[in-house]
């Protein structure tokens, strides 16, 4: 599969500091979550992709074309919604949407009319002739969305897009991510700090810390593959019963009376679990099936790089 | 597409020329420069001494016309050099007024906004934004100093003859290349400033200073060491001889137009410079 965004040996280094280090990546997916803890390197690592910073050695390349010698290609290419307030303020949403898609190359008539398209298809429809300075931090967030896709970009880059926004307007905004993923062919790259909303929408995922990739995962084979985790409780004789499930290939460790923690193996059929506890008449009251979350993938890949 | 639908499609359609795409800036200033019904008075203001000059021009071509309203003809009423010059002069001022009203409203929003992320994250350079946004000030300052002072040549010379305008071809070159050079200062300074600064108002009384405060410093360091080397910080001081020795007037500024043209790029250089520094997609912190 073509890469959307390859890394090769990528290190920036701004004001003296090496703020990325060597980073070395094909990523693939329709749509990459881009997590870390604050000061890992997310944004600079976009602002890399976008132009704005000049590596320092390797190089990154979009759709297999180099961010510096083909800026403009690449910048042709790219939506950029910015995580902090990027706008005039004594502007409306409908010039300032307008003026951005001109400026990304669409004609005059045909700016105006997919500004308009796009602020109706973000929920700001009817607030559209408002002055930009005059919004509520939710509807800015979506105006910046609205002028991320204006042109019809291949790529979107969506740095913390859900900041700010309440729980419905959060939904609402997710929702729309993963419509954009569906129709066309456009690519996502979601940077945010919350789990949530990079599991929900994203099928990929790199983890920077400290400026280095930690973790990159697919994550749609990752929850394909991952061991299934199993918490129980049982009641009843339950001699026996944890040699019956070693046999079968499960780990298994008794917390305490009744509680139980499995790992089972990839083809472990439940079946066995139910037959192992019927030939010793115990009882099961509660079976909890744990996967791996992406907080677990996170959590893990600190504490591997602690 | 019905808006109803509110479903994103790609776009697939033709792309306008890079080349020219700069030029959306003026396109989008213009609609809030000229929002203000001041400022539209202040313009049509600064195109009543051209349309006098016409007149003037036109009268003392025709003196029938003059003799015939009973009026009498002084003998020093020529169209010459000294009369250009005072045209430049006068609209120049003009050009200085509206610059400090609109120069501050064209960069220092967007660097207040932080704007320029979504400027720059487009095929769009930091070249072509400075360029558009001094097309802003250049277009507009042109139309009121060096674009009617040309047309007002052209008068003369269409009621003087070919006779007057061989020997007075200079002053057409000086018309452009005098009122170029005001408009790309003028230009330059504001956008440097505003850029600075990143504030509007202040910006504003910056522009306005920077004049003040220059004269008041040439004339200080004139002063204190016996040298006219200090006129080199007064842009008033600098456009002048450059005017004078374009119009092939004599000037008592104390500068050699070498000099002049010297300040003139320095202070220019400066001012790139200043807009380099701060006309970036983001700020580095060190």
């Amino acid at each position: 599969m073509a890469s959307v965004i390859a890394l090769n040996g990528l290190s920036v280094t701004l004001g003296g500091r090496k703020i990325l280090q060597n980073l070395s990546v094909q990523l693939t997916g329709k749509t990459i979550g881009l997590l870390g803890p604050n000061g890992a390197g997310k944004s600079t690592l976009i602002n890399t992709l976008l132009g704005f910073y000049a590596p320092a050695s390797g190089s990154a390349q979009i759709f297999g074309m180099d961010v510096r010698a083909e800026m403009r290609r690449v910048r042709a290419l790219i939506g950029y919604m910015p995580e902090n307030d990027s706008f005039i303020a004594d502007m409306s949403a409908v010039t300032y949407v307008r003026m951005m898609g001109e400026l990304s190359g669409l004609p005059a008539d045909t700016a105006l009319e997919r500004a308009h398209e796009c602020l109706f298809y973000v929920g700001l429809g009817e607030a559209r002739y408002r002055k930009l300075g005059t919004y509520s931090l939710g509807m800015k967030q979506l105006a910046k969305l609205a002028q991320a896709i204006v042109h019809g970009p291949r790529l979107v880059i969506l740095d913390e897009p859900t900041n700010g926004l309440d729980p419905p307007a959060r939904r609402r905004m997710l929702r729309m991510i993963k419509e954009m993923k569906e129709q066309g062919e456009m690519h996502i790259v979601l940077c945010s700090h919350l789990l949530r909303d990079v599991e929900d929408t994203c099928e990929e995922v790199v983890i920077l810390k400290n400026g280095a990739i930690v973790h990159h995962a697919n994550l749609e084979e990752e929850r394909r593959l991952n061991r299934r985790f199993v918490e129980m409780e049982t009641v009843g004789d339950e001699e026996g019963f944890a040699a019956a499930l070693e046999a079968l290939g499960a780990e298994c460790a008794q917390v305490a009376r009744g509680r139980w923690k499995m790992v089972l193996p990839p083809d472990f059929s439940m079946r066995e679990l139910y037959r192992a506890a019927a030939e010793r008449d115990l009882e099961l009251r509660r079976i909890h099936y744990r996967k791996d979350t992406l907080e677990d993938i996170f959590l893990k890949a600190m504490e591997r790089n602690a | 597409m019905a808006v109803y639908k509110r479903s994103y499609r790609s776009y697939q359609g033709e792309l306008t020329n890079p080349r020219f795409r700069f030029l959306i800036l003026p396109k989008y200033a213009y609609e809030r420069v000229f929002a203000p019904k001041y400022m539209v008075a202040l313009l049509v203001a600064a195109m009543f001494f051209p349309i006098g000059c016409a007149a003037y021009i036109y009268l003392l071509n025709n003196l029938s016309v003059l003799t015939s309203l009973g009026l009498p003809i002084p003998s020093f009423l020529k169209v010459d050099a000294t009369f250009f010059r005072f045209f430049l002069n006068f609209q120049g001022s003009f050009a200085f007024i509206l610059t400090t009203l609109i120069g501050p409203s064209l960069v220092a929003p967007d660097l207040a906004n932080n704007a320029l992320p979504a400027y720059f994250s487009r095929p769009f350079s930091r070249a072509e934004y400075v360029v558009g946004k001094m097309s802003v000030l250049v277009l507009l300052l042109s139309g009121i100093t060096w674009f009617p002072g040309l047309l007002l040549f052209g008068l003369q010379w269409s009621q003087a003859g070919w006779d007057w305008t061989s020997a007075n071809w200079y002053i057409a070159r000086a018309l452009l290349f005098g009122g170029l050079a005001w408009v790309l200062l003028l230009s330059l300074v504001a956008l440097a400033l505003s850029a600075w600064v990143k504030w509007r108002t202040v910006a504003g009384g910056l522009i306005l200073g920077v004049f003040g405060i220059g004269a008041g410093l040439a004339t200080m360091i004139n002063n204190i060491l016996q040298t006219d080397w200090g006129s080199m910080l007064d842009l008033s001081r600098i456009m002048n001889t450059i005017w004078s020795s374009q119009f092939e007037i004599e000037n008592s500024t104390g500068l050699e137009p070498f000099e002049a043209w010297m300040a003139f790029f320095a202070i220019c250089t400066v001012c790139l410079l200043m807009l380099e520094r701060k006309i970036r997609p983001k700020e580095i912190v060190k």
